[in-house]
């Protein structure tokens, strides 16, 4: 609490003086430290709607230590007038004195003092004049009472030079507002990526560190001999129908296919072999050139495994994440179009433990270590699992993917050697995304009516936690 | 996935002991089915039509269970329970045995040729003996209709018809005849009908219309006579009432005319295996090793074992003695059973596949990533540090630009402040007929600035930034440069619209966003956008 007096005047100047008081002016005229006014100021402003103070910056000068010796001791140049006795003194005993470098030359430069060299003994310095006027400590007296204004900028840059004054800048008076903690800064103005992108990249990232290599998959059209027919899904299967698939009027048809191997899936399909009783019916080429938006990215895991097959066998493992389009019925959480993620390994003697092994290790990279698996079907695999976890939320166990044993009516017909086992699985993109980012209507996240803020303010993608 | 409607207390009777409803699931997950949902008619009604229309319907619980889609012969209670009771070593996998009749010979149906002009192919199949409870019954017509909705393929493909063998007498006729000459008196009637008169008659039926197409406009209709010209049916349509199954039939005759033999055998087993323990189709036997399973599967069983894990799966199976020979019976309910791997499947079902060790794939393999995608990623990191926010579209709707899409989901998110700055680098497709499906995807990259101005040189800015990231240089000729695009372009403003020429050859636009655009898309602000094709910069 400032002292009660110094407050008392500082109102009473207040109400006496018709546009304000200067706060450094009232220090200097009661003789008191600057902060005792400013802590003044404070506690007035505490009490209430009293009083209202403007901060205004200005230069603020002080004496440096050095300084303030002189203001108190006279400049070391007055001190060494005032040493010099009428028979003047050995210059050898001046400088001997504290003051006496630094003075000596500025006495001489202000033709205070003389030296004759001619004397026996050294040179030696007399008076040149009677008196002198210590303007320095006078200068320094001034600053010191607060009176800086009494001197020149030139003055005061000179006394700066020589250490003797400091300029100091008028923050230590002002009042600053404190910060409030407890709002958020300013955005940074910067893009985003879309949360479903950000959750490809990590599936991305972890089939590359898993060792698999990305499928081509820029292909959204595809004829229905790659999309069902290479796989095993006979014609006639309901998959194939309008209300699952989408068929495209331009291009209609595909017109281009490996003659031989069309050959081998055909007879496959309609007379077995390889194993096979097939499924006994007349495969159509009409039906297998017919061009559609595929349906999944096993089309194009097909088209590797042939080209794979026209080679020496090497054990390989492939992934893709594309879009595939299915023609079913739409709600909160299906659309026509989705993003599937695909893996599939071929090598010699794969078994449905290694399936099940390598869905552990995968899973494990997205955090989840709970898997079970149920017997499934596909057309095209044979064993098929379902893949489920324990959700710890849900407290029940969840789908999180589809797998299965590719069939031999597929894999022998492209030329695969026969104790080669392919094994595969699959899950969407989407539900991953919905559940890490908590949406709940998947038009929200793709397509034009995506919750735009929800992309602005999408966190990164950490999989595994 | 097939649903079954299954009343769970009659299942609980069949199967010999009650489940909790957690209990009935483990078992339907180890077995390879879903209890998708538990209900009762009256909740069913409810959902569909409301409360008051559901107060009379029944309240009894059901169990609607998945089926896989190539288990026909687990489409109804009998088969269900059949497949069950054996997994859990309850009942002996049945073994089916046509038998002939006590007295006389067979029965006979003869198939005249005038069917090949319409529905070529027909089987048939006697039950002799059943006795009908109303569920068993129901249970019956439930089978039949469940076959048609699936392997027949809304009965285009096969169509079932079932008899009162006591009301009939064969030899039965099997022909095609113009639907004028065609008249009877079909189910639920009381008089009468052309064939002619019925295909207008069932227009106005619910059920019978979606099947009428399948042979209205053929020159002649299937139809089946008994030796006294009474009509069975008229497939795939309707059967006639004369010969109607009711809960005292005692002998049934089964007849399944089709467009595909094969699938037709199938139905046919189904129907008599299902409600018989006797069946017209001995089974098939198939030898295989017992190493071959263990092989695929991962596990280490004796050949025995083997045998006993597939006689649960209703696949009867012995070691033959020869080495790790197995023989195993196929029976005909099994159609799903084409390859070894089919049998090897069961036998993992049987084991559990949770009690299978996990292995890992030995091969050492090293990852590459597509190159296009590669550059994709590196850029879109890239161009959200450029201050440009990423949106996702559908393909189905913009197929040849990008541009639509993102000016959607400006329209979308008008309320967001401005400026809007979007951008998307994403598949479009393209005709190619060098390609074999005869398109192709071409992959773009599309941004569009939204805001009070058209901010052309953001966007140019852009593409600036985006050509020195991929290292281009601007310069005419060995670099890239824009220029004056001409006025043909209908999407820009006219003398607003340069052409992105990179080392010669065009790759795109950029310019501002012509009005009309602008308001066909529901904007209200100017817009400025480019797009470019990024295959060139692989």
């Amino acid at each position: 609490m400032a002292d009660s007096g110094v407050v008392e005047t500082l109102l009473q100047r207040i109400e006496k003086a018709d546009d304000g008081v200067d706060s450094l002016n009232v220090a200097a005229s009661l003789g008191v430290d600057h902060q005792v006014i400013v802590g003044a100021v404070k506690s007035l402003q505490a009490l209430g709607d009293i009083i209202s103070a403007d901060l205004r910056s200005s230069k603020h000068w002080e004496l440096t230590v050095e300084g303030s010796e002189i203001a108190e001791q006279g400049s070391h140049e007055a001190r060494v007038f005032s040493s010099i006795p009428l028979e003047g003194l050995a210059q050898s005993e001046l400088m001997k004195l504290s003051f006496g470098k630094i003075g000596f030359s500025k006495a001489m430069s202000n033709k205070w003092i003389r030296v004759d060299k001619t004397q026996e003994g050294g040179p030696r310095i007399f008076r040149a004049v009677e008196n002198i006027e210590d303007q320095v400590r006078e200068k320094l007296l001034q600053v010191q009472k607060g009176n800086f204004s009494q001197l020149d900028e030139k003055e005061k840059n000179e006394l700066k030079k020589r250490k003797l004054l400091s300029e100091v800048g008028s923050w230590k008076e002002k009042k600053f507002k404190p910060y409030n903690f407890e709002a958020m800064g300013v955005a940074p103005d910067c893009g985003h990526l879309h949360p479903l992108m950000k959750v490809r990249t990590q599936f991305r990232q972890i089939f590359l560190e898993m060792g698999f290599t990305e499928m081509p998959t820029n292909n959204f059209i595809e004829s229905s001999f790659w999309n069902f027919d290479s796989l095993f899904q006979p014609q006639q299967h309901p998959a194939r129908d309008q209300h699952d698939t989408f068929f495209l009027s331009d291009p209609a048809l595909a017109h281009e296919f490996p003659q031989d191997y069309l050959e081998r899936v055909k007879k496959v399909h309609s007379e077995g072999g390889f194993g096979s009783q097939g499924y006994k019916y007349d495969w159509k080429i009409e039906e297998a050139q017919k061009n559609i938006l595929r349906t999944h990215t096993t089309a194009v895991s097909a088209r590797m495994l042939y080209k794979l097959a026209q080679q020496k066998f090497t054990p390989v493992k492939y992934f893709s994440i594309d879009r595939v389009f299915r023609n079913e019925t739409l709600d909160a959480t299906h659309l026509a179009e989705f993003h599937q993620i695909e893996g599939v390994v071929a090598d010699y003697g794969l078994t449905l433990g290694d399936l099940m092994g390598i869905l552990h290790q995968f899973f494990t990279k997205l955090g989840i270590t709970k898997l079970r698996f149920k017997p499934a079907y596909n057309p095209y695999t044979e064993p098929s699992m379902e893949v489920f976890s324990y959700h710890e939320g849900l407290k029940k166990w969840v789908e999180v993917g589809n797998s299965g044993v590719f069939r031999p009516e597929m894999l022998l017909p492209m030329g695969l050697p026969e104790d080669v086992s392919v094994i595969a699985w699959g899950l969407s993109l989407e539900r991953p995304t919905m559940i890490k980012y908590g949406i709940n209507n998947i038009r929200e996240l793709v397509g034009h009516k995506v919750n735009l803020q929800m992309v602005y303010d999408g966190p990164i993608c950490r999989l595994d936690s | 996935m097939p649903t079954v409607g299954i009343k769970r207390d009659l299942l609980f009777k069949a199967l010999g002991r009650t489940y909790t409803d957690e209990e009935f699931d483990e078992l339907c997950f180890e077995f390879g089915l879903e209890l998708d949902e538990i209900t009762s008619e009256k909740e069913i009604v409810s959902r569909e039509q409301g409360d008051t229309k559901a107060s009379d319907a029944s309240d009894v619980i059901l169990y609607k269970i998945d089926v896989p889609a190539n288990r026909y012969d687990l489409l109804c209670l009998e088969g269900l329970v059949r497949g069950l009771q054996v997994f859990k070593n309850k009942l002996e996998a049945p073994r089916y045995r046509r038998i002939s009749p006590v007295n006389g010979d067979p029965q006979k149906l003869i198939i005249t040729k005038e069917t090949a002009a319409v529905r070529p192919f027909a089987v048939a199949a006697v039950l002799r003996n059943i006795t009908f409870t109303q569920e068993r019954y129901d249970s019956f017509i439930e089978l039949q209709e469940k076959l048609h909705q699936n392997i027949c393929r809304k009965r285009s493909l096969v169509a079932i018809g079932t008899h009162d063998l006591d009301t009939i007498s064969g030899p039965f006729t099997y022909t095609a005849k113009p639907p004028g000459d065609i008249s009877f008196k079909p189910l639920n009637q009381t008089k009468e009908y052309t064939a002619t008169e019925l295909m207008s008659l069932y227009k106005t039926d619910s059920h019978l219309r979606h099947y009428l197409h399948i042979i209205e406009d053929k020159p002649v209709y299937p139809i089946i006579y008994d030796s006294n010209g009474i009509v069975l049916s008229m497939p795939p349509i309707i059967n006639g009432d004369h010969s109607k199954i009711t809960l005292q039939t005692k002998n049934v005759f089964i007849e399944c005319t089709a467009t595909d033999l094969t699938k037709a055998k199938i139905v046919l087993d189904m129907m008599v295996t299902m409600f018989s323990e006797y069946c017209s189709q001995p089974f098939t036997k198939e030898k295989l090793s017992g190493e071959f399973i263990n092989r695929k599967v991962g596990i280490n069983e004796s050949t025995e074992k083997i045998a006993q894990l597939l006689t649960r799966m209703c696949l009867l199976s012995r070691a033959t003695g020869v080495g790790d020979e197995i023989e195993v019976e196929i029976p005909p309910t099994r159609s799903d059973v084409i390859h070894a791997c089919d049998i090897m499947e069961d036998a993992a079902i049987a084991y559990g596949f949770n009690n299978i060790t996990r292995t890992t794939p030995r091969a050492y393999t090293v990852a590459n990533q597509f190159p296009l995608n590669k550059l994709t990623e590196l850029l879109r990191q890239d161009l959200a540090a450029a201050g440009f926010t990423e949106a996702l579209n559908f393909a189905l709707v913009a197929r040849t630009t990008l541009l639509p899409g993102l000016l959607k989901t400006i329209a979308a998110n008008r309320k967001m402040p401005l400026p809007l700055k979007l951008f998307e680098v994403s598949d479009v497709v393209l005709k190619d007929e060098t390609k074999d499906v005869g398109a192709r995807n071409s992959r773009r990259f599309c941004a569009v600035y939204y805001n009070k101005s058209p901010g052309f040189e953001v966007i140019h800015g852009l593409l600036d930034r985006t050509m020195q990231l991929l290292e281009v240089k601007s310069a005419r000729g060995e670099g890239y440069h824009i220029q004056a695009a001409d006025g043909k372009n209908s999407t820009f403003f006219p003398g607003r619209c340069a052409e992105i020429i990179v080392r010669g050859k065009t790759v795109g636009r950029l310019g501002v966003l012509h009005p009309d655009v602008i308001n066909r898309f529901e904007l209200t602000m100017p817009c400025s956008a480019m797009e470019i094709d990024i295959e060139p910069f692989l």
